[in-house]
């Protein structure tokens, strides 16, 4: 066993602390910051050094502890909490994310970024408190200790005993390291560990004791936390060995750790009378305390990996194939005589159900989970460009697979940027345009026929159609000035297509929104433009949810079965002939109550054979697909039931109009239908049909559909 | 159809030997590597997939699978294409992938040394030599030796997306 095997869950964890941090800078008071706040953000930037220390991350420890100190400040009420102050803690916060990620791929951090971020936080605290912030040179300073410790007076000699003896150390100290209980094999790797900590003196002892004097400057909780992932907490002591005692001048080190328990005067006054209950739970403390916890087995979240859980949702999967196949079965059979066969059949199907719903939800997070990271960024960005932007979120609760929310933060990222930066106008021009002042940017996630649509919305001055043609020109696009809108917009998908006036460090340099098409693409998604010049940009990403269970309907169409997904269902119609109306050749509309639907006879686009061809025998059912309505013409109802959405792509290819598969109860595959696919494909084929204007169309829809791009 | 017990001890003994499963399209003798074929069964339940070549006859459900059909009677322009309970399927793996093709019919498992394989000559349109990977000849027949791999990924059977962009 080596350290570095630990390093991904310290990577984990010190991930998982700084989202912690950022959420609670953001939400804090500035008035009146709340001394939980400030304490969970202090105890965030404790652990991590913490763990950067024990595991010889120099730079990051040097980091944190200056940002430890500050906060330390912070929290007693030394420092008042200004917007920019929280800037800057931010942008540590940033800068210790970034070390993260260099340490995590076994780089070095970038010096000159460290050596600024210490001067900032240097400046900080002498213009704030008016004192240098202790060097980070050597031990994590008094205030680091986590809080729980219990401030004792120091007794070196104490015997052996778990008693927290919590001292401050300045530089290098000795200790006593004594292992209780350990077999030989975990000792040489105990013995060896605490040689990468600091220098082993002297070791001796049995299997019962065994002591070993370390040289190191290292705390005593790191130590532990160390120790702890080979063996269990009782089985380790610590205590400082006699020729250190003298050393133990505490200064006003020990202050903090005294204040979680007892509140100070100093610290009441900052925090007021929350502060008694700002002692810290042991669940919530430092770093080595949760590894201590883990190790007890007492821990509410275990990781698994995602492969696992996919084998168990495909096991599932298969179960209630079964069960249905089995339900249909069994259904032919005699309810009188059969009675109990029925009823146990009947618990299995809820209890499969049940299994199903529960097995599905492990990999499902919210998309609060993506959401979250925008305030920040919305409120720094807005800032940089003197822009006044309200950011509100919509369906926040939207759960949508995990691998899918960590691959759209990018591309959403990327839209949010461009909103901010060319989408929303500065206060004063957006009053000249009678807007208000505040410019607005939504975000929504919701779930739509098996699709998950995510909207950036903003209310800024829209895309503007002549620059976008203008600058296609340039750039050599074949471009004319007759192409539909959606046509235009999808122009700045084009590599290197930028109209911004100026490159700006937010974006512009044309870079992006071909990668944001691609990254979205790579997930079976596509993204909408929707403009209006004025009135704001909406894109729409629509992601499929390719694993999930969908509500589907299912139609008859000639001898086959499709399924729609029952969320782009609107309601379904008998058509009467005077409301269809024939439009520029072989085109036919609906009319619904006052609204003309292009409809798609699901016959035509799919050559379905012996299907029903007089348009009023069939039966409309009127979808919603991309924004769009549609009258799909179908022979018949079959009825709604849930389906596991299996992939086709995973041993066949995309099919036109056909979004997945699934299977029905008796067994046999019905394909669910993709509404905007289907459209497309329907008009593709008539453009076919049509002899003078070129089959190309056709043809260039299908090599699109070919192309993975 | 049962015959598909893996002859083991022949293998073992006869390392170079190569074993195939031999299946008729029409009256002609087909084989494939017998490591490529997961299994055989019936044809039945196939989902027609709209705007596919001919060839492809659908999608089936193999055990919550979704396995595309490919009939190469078709592909390969036979005259009688019938669809009975001799009509078999036999499912392959191939590129991480698995396809249920259909055949006439499965007759046997055979044993090649490598002095009964043949390369194949230049052949016409319909099969390119580039799917084959020799033929076998045996006493009085004669085996056409396909590499499934290369036929089933190839960019005419229209399986597999281009990944080019």
């Amino acid at each position: 066993m080596d350290i570095t095997d630990f390093y991904d869950t310290f990577f984990e964890e010190a991930e998982e602390l700084l989202a912690d941090m950022e959420r609670h800078l953001l939400e804090i008071d500035l008035e009146e910051p709340d001394a939980e706040q400030l304490n969970a953000i202090f105890r965030a930037a404790h652990s991590i050094k913490g763990g950067a220390g024990t595991f010889g991350f120099d730079v990051l420890q040097k980091t944190t502890h200056l940002f430890e100190n500050l906060l330390d400040h912070t929290r007693r009420g030394e420092l008042s909490l200004r917007r920019d102050i929280v800037d800057t803690f931010l942008e540590t916060k940033d800068m210790l994310h970034d070390q993260l990620d260099a340490y995590r791929n076994e780089e070095e951090p970038d010096q000159e970024a460290f050596t600024r971020i210490c001067q900032t936080l240097q400046q900080l605290a002498r213009e704030e408190i008016g004192q240098e912030l202790e060097a980070a040179g050597g031990t994590p300073g008094g205030a680091g200790e986590p809080p729980t410790e219990a401030p004792q007076p120091a007794q070196p000699r104490e015997s052996f005993s778990d008693s927290d003896t919590a001292h401050p150390q300045m530089g290098e100290q000795v200790l006593a390291v004594a292992l209780l209980n350990v077999g030989e094999k975990d000792r040489g790797l105990l013995v060896e560990e605490l040689g990468q900590l600091g220098t082993v003196q002297d070791q001796h002892g049995d299997e019962n004791c065994y002591e070993v004097t370390l040289l190191t400057n290292v705390s005593r909780d790191d130590i532990e936390a160390v120790m702890c992932f080979i063996v269990e907490p009782e089985q380790l002591q610590i205590r400082p060995a006699e020729q250190e005692s003298s050393s133990w001048d505490t200064q006003a080190q020990e202050a903090p750790e005294k204040d979680a328990l007892t509140p100070s005067p100093v610290q009441q006054k900052a925090t007021g009378p929350t502060a008694q209950t700002s002692t810290v739970s042991p669940g919530e403390s430092g770093k080595p305390k949760t590894k201590k916890a883990k190790a007890g087995g007492e821990s509410s979240s275990i990781r698994v990996s995602v492969d696992k859980v996919d084998q168990i949702i495909n096991l599932v999967g298969e179960l209630i194939i079964t069960q249905s196949m089995l339900d249909q079965t069994v259904s032919e059979l005699d309810g009188v005589t059969h009675s109990g066969l029925l009823n146990s059949m009947s618990l299995l199907q809820r209890n499969a159900r049940d299994l199903q719903e529960a097995v599905m939800s492990v990999r499902m997070v919210p998309m609060d989970y993506v959401f979250s990271r925008y305030p920040r960024l919305v409120r720094d960005l807005a800032g940089k460009l003197d822009k006044d932007v309200e950011l509100v979120t919509e369906g926040e609760s939207t759960e949508l697979d995990k691998s899918l929310t960590e691959r759209i933060i990018d591309p959403l990222t990327h839209l949010v940027r461009n909103s901010l930066d060319h989408g929303i106008e500065d206060p004063d021009t957006r009053e000249a345009a009678g807007k208000p002042r505040t410019g607005r940017l939504t975000l929504s996630a919701q779930h739509q026929g098996g699709n998950i649509l995510i909207e950036v919305i903003d209310d800024g001055a829209g895309l503007d159609r002549d620059r976008l043609l203008a600058k296609a020109r340039e750039s050599g696009l074949p471009v004319s000035n007759t192409m539909s809108d959606d046509d235009v917009w999808q122009l700045i998908f084009a590599p290197g297509f930028s109209t911004a006036k100026e490159v700006s460090d937010v974006s512009g340099r044309g870079v992006g929104m071909d990668v944001v098409k691609r990254n979205i693409q790579g997930m079976g998604g596509h993204v909408e433009i929707m403009s209006r010049k004025g009135q704001g940009t909406t894109t729409r990403i629509v992601l499929p949810l390719t694993l999930a269970i969908l509500d589907g309907m299912s139609i008859k169409v000639g001898g086959e079965v499709f399924i729609l997904p029952l969320s782009t269902v609107l309601e379904s119609l008998q058509p009467s002939r005077e409301d269809l109306y024939a439009m520029a050749g072989d085109d036919v509309v609906l009319k619904v109550r006052d609204e003309y639907l292009p409809v798609v006879a699901v016959h035509a686009a799919l050559d379905v054979e012996g299907a029903k061809t007089e348009l009023n025998e069939t039966i409309a059912v009127i979808v919603q697909g991309e924004g769009r309505r549609y009258a799909l013409l179908v022979d018949d109802l079959i009825g709604q039931q849930q389906v596991v959405v299996k992939n086709l792509e995973t041993n066949y290819r995309k099919v036109p109009g056909v979004s997945a598969a699934t299977i029905l109860g008796d067994g046999s595959v019905a394909l669910i239908l993709d509404i905007a696919d289907l459209h497309r494909l329907s008009r593709a084929k008539k453009e076919a049909r049509r002899p003078q204007r070129a089959s190309t169309d056709y043809e260039s829809f299908f090599r699109k559909e070919g192309e993975p791009s | 159809m049962t015959s598909l017990s893996r002859h083991e001890d022949y293998a073992a003994s006869e390392a170079q030997n190569r074993e195939f499963l031999v299946f008729s399209l029409g009256e002609e003798e087909y084989a494939i590597d017998i490591l490529k074929v997961q299994e055989i069964r019936g044809y039945e339940n196939v989902t027609r997939i709209a705007n596919a070549p001919e060839f492809i006859k659908g999608v089936t459900n193999l055990r919550g699978i979704i396995v595309p059909i490919v009939d190469l009677r078709i592909k390969f322009h036979l005259d009688k294409v019938e669809y009975g309970g001799q009509t078999v399927v036999i499912v392959v793996n191939v590129a991480d992938r698995v396809v249920g093709i259909v055949v006439d019919g499965v007759s046997d498992v055979m044993t090649l040394t490598p002095e009964q394989i043949k390369p194949a000559p230049e052949f016409g349109v319909t099969l390119s030599s580039d799917f084959l990977s020799g033929l076998g000849s045996l006493e009085d027949r004669m085996l056409v030796l396909v590499d499934i791999d290369k036929l089933l990924t190839s960019e005419e059977m229209a399986l597999v997306e281009r990944t080019s962009a």
